[in-house]
């Protein structure tokens, strides 16, 4: 069984895994970070969405072992109330939540790079995560909301 | 305005849904499905299976625990020999861990004795049959006056068939069960469902338990519509497998297998004759609807029922006639009945208008139901004409230009389409308890379900309204069968109905109280079985009205839809917050069904052949542009102590018909069976 050290929300791990073993199974599975979901068996739904190495992968179609040597961040990870958390949380961008993880990694792999997506621009963007339940309206608005509060300077940011 | 109260953890990751309870010593299993439509099963060779290291069992028809029969077929997991539909489970691996699962039931080789299979919906079919109720406890066929008389010497005549397809619920969480035995005999399932009494009493039925020996723990649940609404094969063979291995066991139904083993809605052929004098006053209603059942379990779509008590008509006919086919059963799917039945009823309204030249909206008006036709029963409240009046106020539908076909711009036709909505108000009875805590806090417990929709916080908003206090200060328990009974998320009863229920305890706490909590806290209980059973006689229903600009595009025959208004009477709304999200998430789904949606029975194989999110398309970020949802003020006394009717639901119903009704409008070409692909449209243009 290979061996791999994969840092994960900013703690190194280094565990025997089996070459089919995918990331999203090991993230949950194995390290017990149950806050990404799985949603479908076909890399469609976009739940599973965490950030390797600050770029966002859809880890049901990432196996372990190609993490190695990655850093990898789940929404677990995220410096405590990240504005794209908050965004979502006071724009209510959702309703079970099932998306919402991966809505939100993604949602900040899409602010990396472009900071100030016009609402076409996160429609496009985000098509690769599925919501069944909002409607996308919200979702939409909090990309916005957090992207405005990200762009201000550090100095202005609210500390909460 | 009030946030969701469990929104900070869904949006940490911090909410835990059904699989993700942390549990020691926890195996995993897969399920084998079916490979045949129909047939016997010959023999199951588990040997391969078993040999894998990791392997723990192979559960089969001929070692799987014996089951206690229930009215639901699906429930009879692997206790017979007979394949009823393409995709049963007809065995399952337990193993160490998921992968070693899935592999192993690859290699469950199973043999038929397979049988032709008959998996087609068809309007002639041999088959049919009148169900005794339909969906919801309606008779299936109703008749008043002479509708065939009545239609033959109408002035104006509508007559078409519409046609709607099988579509999938598709909850982004999939149907999970964790289940585990306790010493004690006692069955603990964190499952996700809609609704834990129900999958508690149904359980314990199957496995001869008292209900009071499973626990049912719901806590986050990652969406339903419907499908969640009835426990499914999946609870069941995950609950055999623990008491087989004696582990906790885990399964998420991979997405594949959702299409057989998780309910859908059933595809559909609607007949609709209206007959309208020159004015477009209706004097003949006629709706009569075909749909699929399995061979394992009746279920048939009210899909008529809507036009008994849409618009007033002095005669009027619906009919329901079903067929048992070798097919997945069909189940509930967000506003069954009236979904589709809308889609037709509110398609022929618009060909109505066109033929009347009467304007769509006012047609609507010109046809609203003083009462309830049939029954005769009083509306508790009906405001469908203020929602259509508001909604072409927003809209900006005076200046519509009634002429199909003639708005171009580049390439792309443009068209607008109005339809109505509807969807029953009921409450059901049940149970709450509300205690009052030394600390001046209060806690109320019901076992409710928040699939999503807010159940959580409106019912905290409800139970602080009711005791005079703070937000704040009130903590819901929800999602445990050990709490008070309750009905499931579901025929958007679970509101009112929970929200009754809570009020009462609520009410019988603070008669109560006097003055200093003792430190052990004082609880009141409430049963709303009395109240709800000898409520007035009303015929209580949402209204709405969905208005959808299209954009055609001539090349393609993609159909984009840049703005949709809906605007509903739903009683007082609770929280604004989460209303508004609910109704556009139902109209998102309605554009979902008028435009993509889609489960294509493949006739050879007897199976769905798109059967995952790759290939049955779901409305994402992309397909959506500008959805709007507000309501008009609207108080009606004869509902529950909230005023409000549920919510869920009517979201989606007539949503399909505005969108076919403005693509009409773009093109001029009718579209009857959706969804409305660029394929149907070329061929249109
Ligand atoms: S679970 Fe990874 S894309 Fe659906
Ligand atoms: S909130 Fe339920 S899927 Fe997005």
């Amino acid at each position: 069984m290979p061996r791999i050290r994969v840092e994960v929300d900013g703690s190194s791990y280094e565990d025997d895994v089996e070459p089919r073993l995918l990331l999203v199974h090991y993230l949950r599975d194995r390290l017990g970070k149950v806050g990404t979901p799985v949603g479908c068996d076909t890399t469609n739904c976009g739940a599973c969405t965490v950030l390797m190495d600050g770029l966002s992968v859809k880890s049901c179609s990432v196996l372990a072992v190609q993490a190695d040597g990655r850093e990898v961040t789940t929404v677990e990870g995220l410096r405590a109330g990240h504005p794209m958390q908050r965004a979502f949380h006071e724009e209510h961008a959702l309703q079970c939540g099932y998306c919402t993880p991966g809505m939100i990694m993604a949602s900040i792999d899409l602010l990396r790079e472009n900071a100030d997506p016009s609402e076409d621009e996160i429609r496009d963007g985000l098509e690769g995560n599925l919501c069944r339940c909002t409607g996308y309206q919200n979702i939409v608005r909090a990309v916005r909301r957090a992207a405005t509060e990200m762009r201000r300077p550090a100095s202005e940011e609210v500390t909460s | 305005m009030t946030d969701r109260l469990e929104g900070w953890e869904k949006v940490t990751g911090a909410a835990r849904y059904a699989y993700e309870y942390p549990l020691e010593n926890v195996a995993y299993l897969a399920a084998v499905q079916a490979t045949v439509a129909r047939g016997e099963i010959l023999a199951v060779d588990a040997e391969a299976a078993l040999g894998m290291p990791g392997v723990l069992a192979v559960l089969s028809g001929g070692n799987a625990p014996r089951l206690a029969p229930v009215d639901d077929g699906e429930l009879a997991v692997l206790q017979s020999r007979r394949v009823a539909y393409r995709g049963q489970f007809v065995a399952a691996v337990i193993a160490e861990t998921p992968e070693t699962a899935a592999e192993a039931a690859r290699h469950v080789r199973v043999e038929y004795a397979p049988e032709a299979a008959d998996v087609l919906l068809r309007a002639d079919h041999e088959g049919l049959y009148a169900p005794e109720k339909v969906n919801g406890g309606f008779p299936a066929d109703t008749e008043s006056g002479d509708p065939d008389a009545a239609f033959a010497a109408s002035a104006v005549r509508v007559d078409a068939t519409y046609t709607t397809p099988a579509e999938h619920n598709n909850p982004m969480e999939p149907h999970t069960t964790v289940a585990l035995w306790e010493d004690d005999g006692t069955l603990v399932l964190y499952d996700s469902n809609q609704g834990p009494s129900a999958v508690q009493s149904t359980l314990a039925e199957v496995f001869g338990l008292e209900p009071a020996q499973v626990r049912v723990i719901s806590e986050h649940v990652g969406g339903g519509f419907g499908s969640k609404g009835t426990p499914r094969p999946n609870v069941v063979l995950a609950a055999m497998a623990a008491r087989v291995t004696g582990r906790p066991v885990k399964f998420a139904v991979p997405r594949r297998q959702m299409w057989a083993t998780t309910g859908y809605r059933t595809p559909t052929i609607q007949r609709v004759r209206l007959g309208a004098g020159l004015d477009g006053r209706l004097d003949a209603v006629i709706h009569e609807v075909v749909a699929q059942t399995s061979a394992v379990r009746e279920f048939a779509e009210q899909a008529a029922v809507p036009a008994r008590m849409m618009y007033r008509a002095a005669n009027r006919r619906t009919r329901h006639r079903i067929v048992r086919l070798d097919v997945p059963s069909p189940s509930w799917m967000r506003a069954p009945g009236e979904t589709p039945g809308m889609f037709a009823l509110e398609s022929a309204m618009d060909e109505l208008a066109v033929l009347t030249g009467v304007d769509p909206v006012e047609l609507r008006v010109r046809n609203d139901a003083p009462e309830d036709p049939e029954s005769g029963l009083p509306f508790s409240s009906r405001n469908l004409v203020a929602c259509l009046r508001e909604g072409a106020a927003r809209f900006g539908w005076d200046a519509r230009d009634p002429r199909p076909g003639v708005r171009r711009e580049g390439r792309t036709l443009l068209g607008t389409g109005v339809a109505a909505a509807t969807y029953p108000a009921s409450t059901r009875p049940g149970e709450a308890v509300a205690r009052a805590e030394p600390d001046g806090t209060f806690t109320v417990r019901v076992a409710a379900a928040d699939i999503g929709t807010g159940a959580r916080t409106a019912l905290a908003v409800i139970a602080a309204d009711a005791l005079k206090t703070d937000l704040g200060k009130v903590r819901m328990e929800i999602g445990d069968s050990r709490l008070p009974r309750a009905v499931v998320a579901g025929g958007s009863a679970g509101t009112s109905s929970w929200g009754t229920a809570v009020v009462r305890a609520c009410e019988a706490l603070l008669v109560r109280l006097n003055g200093e909590i003792p430190p052990e806290g004082v609880e009141a209980r409430a049963s709303t079985a009395d109240e709800v059973r000898s409520r007035q006689k009303y015929a209580r229903h949402a209204f709405g009205a969905h208005f959808a600009e299209v954009a055609v595009d001539l090349d393609t025959g993609e159909v984009r839809v840049p703005r949709m208004l809906g605007v509903f009477a739903a009683g007082r709304i609770i929280n604004p917050k989460a209303a508004r999200s609910q109704f556009v998430g139902g109209m998102t789904m309605g554009i979902g069904m008028a435009l993509l949606e889609e489960s294509i029975m493949d006739e050879a194989f007897g199976d769905h052949v798109n059967r995952d999110l790759a290939q049955y398309h779901v409305p994402t970020c992309a397909d959506i542009r500008k959805i709007d949802a507000v309501w008009v003020p609207e108080a009606d006394p004869h509902l529950n102590p909230m005023g409000a009717k549920g919510i869920g639901e009517i979201g989606i119903v007539g949503a399909a018909a505005a969108i076919a009704n403005a693509v009409h409008h773009a093109t001029g070409a009718r579209f009857r069976d959706l969804p409305i692909t660029p394929a149907r449209v070329l061929a249109e243009l």
